[in-house]
């Protein structure tokens, strides 16, 4: 059965965005209601289309009046901030986050309309250490449990949802543990990390990264508002890169740093509101992660069009690579036609200074 | 027939005229060498999702490492047959030189050695993964975390994995204690063997005792440095880096006949005694093995 009125919160970044337009497309689903705290760009509401936007901050009890008076039956919950960068500091973020899934859980609690919730969770709940076995399914736990920024709040804000399908069972709960998105439009992490020409890593660590791309993690979101799975679902592409392969895909110069030395960096530019480098970033850079994608397959229904190596290379096309592929490319292929040549000459003057010697069958002759 | 015996006129003559058709001539070694540069400046290699770099590994790691299997430690490899050609299969073997250079070994001998140049995929202590450079080049070499859902992982992707249960005790035992094996951990690498089904390949190794002789252990300074040993042997640390260099011992590798797992059924794996016995089993075999190789061998340098 099709939800008739889907709440999304977070409709102001891109993917929340993406996704309420998505479900506005959609005439079956009778209204869509968009919340976020700030109001969305300009070029954002032109495609949220029917959508209706109330500004809203999930973080006071309002947001229970809005499920209450629209009569509410599926929340979507996207207003979860990665990164201290966009959400000024790490307190207000976790402030977001955690207080503001409580306020939202609670208000969705009290409403009796509610019968499904959809949250956007990260695979960050597995951690990142040396500990880790290679692949994550949903049944394992982090064996390093996060001790602070996105990673904790993740595993906090699983916690709180599993604690509301508990106290109300007739709502199916759906939980999507995302992997780390790429695409050309899309707005992440990774994506600022890796548009800069120098890419700071950590010296002597090399990084796993599973993708998903923005098309994909859109389809799983709008899949999962508006079918019937219920549990806990990680959502990656097929495939995993090394974080050095990544750069180097992209045309990035790869500039490793001794951890300290990263860690200091990573002070300076996050006062500059820059690129996050924060203790949990990076134990992923130097770790990475990866997810098991059987139950996306078999059990959720759906298999990611663009697979991790794909959706790096639709990334790819947005950005002018320091290194151009092609240009590597001539240059080894100049060189080897050069070294072929030399090859060449020198196969004919070592001919014209050593003749060849006779063949077998003379020799028998000379022997005799 | 002494009268038809062909006498050179010239020493020379004796040589092969024409070279083996395998080397390739320097140009194509230039050639190739150069490709594989653009590959890896351009990212245009495939790695798996345990980090395995099957290019870097062919062409930089095994070549580093041939020379020390061919002409260093003269391996000599027993019975490759006993190793699947195709399929899953756990390569269990025991772990000794303080530094692990026999696992490095196995590696090569089951690539060159082998019939279908198998991978063996190791598994490692999670204090390896913790140590720069040495984490991302052992995971780029295809080893893992020695946990049981990695191994599982891997068996059951068909694979073959290489494991030491003695772990850090074998490894980093005194030298008087040579050749004789250590506990076997928990059993965790039989309860994997049988969950998947594959077989047991015991495989005992003799040589890498001698390459660094531990004679002493400095556990402050290893307790200083986060490290389970800190070893000194007669040329390390009093030689700084040369110590490093390890002894040219002779080695010899193994493989027995393989121990099936399927018939008992992923069920078994949670039936204790069973467990034990066969990890008893597996580790008496290495052993016997061990004891047969050491009498084999004419002299530790031989």
């Amino acid at each position: 059965m099709p939800p008739a009125v889907v709440l999304v919160t977070g409709v102001s970044r891109w993917l929340g965005g993406a996704l309420a337009a998505e479900l506005a497309r959609d005439r079956a689903i009778e209204r869509v209601i968009g919340v976020d705290t700030i109001p969305p760009s300009p070029e954002v509401l032109r495609r949220l289309g029917r959508t209706e936007f109330v500004r809203a901050d999930i973080r006071n009890p309002m947001i229970g009046k809005v499920i209450g008076t629209a009569s509410v039956d599926t929340v979507v919950h996207m207003n979860i901030s990665s990164t201290p960068v966009g959400s000024g500091g790490r307190g207000p973020m976790k402030e977001l986050n955690v207080i503001g899934t409580m306020q939202l859980l609670a208000a969705c609690q009290r409403a009796e309309s509610v019968r499904r919730f959809v949250l956007k969770s990260s695979s960050a709940v597995y951690g990142a250490s040396s500990r880790d076995p290679a692949v994550f399914t949903e049944k394992m736990q982090a064996r390093r449990v996060p001790s602070g920024g996105f990673a904790r709040d993740s595993v906090d804000i699983e916690g709180y949802v599993r604690s509301f399908a508990r106290r109300r069972p007739d709502v199916a709960v759906a939980a999507l543990r995302f992997t780390n998105f790429i695409g050309p439009r899309i707005d992440s992490v990774l994506t600022s990390f890796l548009r800069m020409p120098l890419v700071p890593t950590a010296l002597g660590y090399d990084a796993r990264v599973q993708l998903l791309h923005e098309d994909d993690a859109l389809a799983v979101l709008t899949r999962a508002t508006t079918g019937d799975f219920a549990g806990t679902v990680n959502v990656g592409g097929q495939g995993t890169l090394l974080l050095s392969q990544l750069i180097r895909r992209l045309g990035r110069l790869q500039v490793p740093l001794p951890s300290p030395a990263l860690g200091q960096l990573g002070r300076f530019t996050r006062r500059f509101g820059f690129v996050d480098y924060s203790p949990e970033q990076m134990r992923f850079l130097n770790f990475g992660r990866v997810v098991d994608t059987t139950v996306l397959r078999d059990e959720f229904g759906y298999t990611p069009r663009y697979t991790t190596e794909q959706a790096l290379a639709d990334y790819a096309t947005t950005l002018v690579p320091v290194i151009p592929p092609g240009v590597v490319a001539g240059v080894t292929g100049r060189a080897q036609d050069l070294v072929a040549r030399i090859g060449a000459t020198a196969g004919t003057v070592g001919e014209r200074l050593r003749p060849a010697p006779p063949s077998p069958g003379l020799r028998a002759v000379r022997d005799a | 027939m002494p009268e038809a015996r062909v006498i050179p006129l010239r020493p020379d003559d004796e040589e092969p005229r024409v070279p083996p058709p395998s080397s390739a001539s320097w140009e194509e070694q230039v050639s190739g060498g150069l490709e594989f540069l653009r590959r890896r400046v351009t990212g245009d290699y495939d790695t798996d999702e345990f980090g395995f770099d099957p290019d870097l590994t062919d062409h930089v790691l095994l070549p580093m490492l041939r020379p020390l299997f061919e002409r260093w430690f003269r391996v000599e490899t027993h019975g490759v047959d006993n190793v699947p050609t195709t399929g899953g299969g756990l390569v269990v073997a025991n772990h000794s030189g303080t530094l692990p250079l026999d696992a490095m070994m196995a590696t090569v001998a089951l690539h060159d050695d082998h019939p279908a140049r198998r991978r063996l995929r190791l598994l490692g202590a999670d204090l390896v993964f913790d140590l720069p450079f040495i984490g991302s080049l052992s995971r780029k070499l295809g080893s893992t975390l020695a946990c049981n859902e990695d191994a599982e992982r891997l068996l059951t992707g068909g694979e073959l994995v290489g494991v030491f249960p003695e772990g850090f005790k074998g490894i980093g035992k005194p030298f008087r204690e040579r050749y004789t094996l250590q506990r076997f951990g928990r059993g965790g690498f039989v309860t994997a063997a049988l969950r998947t089904g594959a077989p047991i390949i015991p495989c005992a190794i003799v040589g890498a005792e001698e390459t660094y002789p531990m004679i002493g252990n400095v556990k402050t300074v290893a307790r200083l440095l986060g490290l389970p040993y800190f070893p000194v042997t007669p040329t390390f640390p009093a030689l700084g880096p040369l110590g490093l260099v390890p002894l040219p011992s002779k080695w010899l590798i193994a493989f027995g006949e393989p121990i099936e797992t399927a018939s008992y059924g992923p069920a078994a794996a949670e039936d204790p005694m069973l467990v034990f016995n066969l990890t008893d089993q597996v580790r008496e075999t290495i052993q016997q093995s061990l004891y047969q190789l050491l009498l084999q061998r004419k002299s530790v340098w031989g």
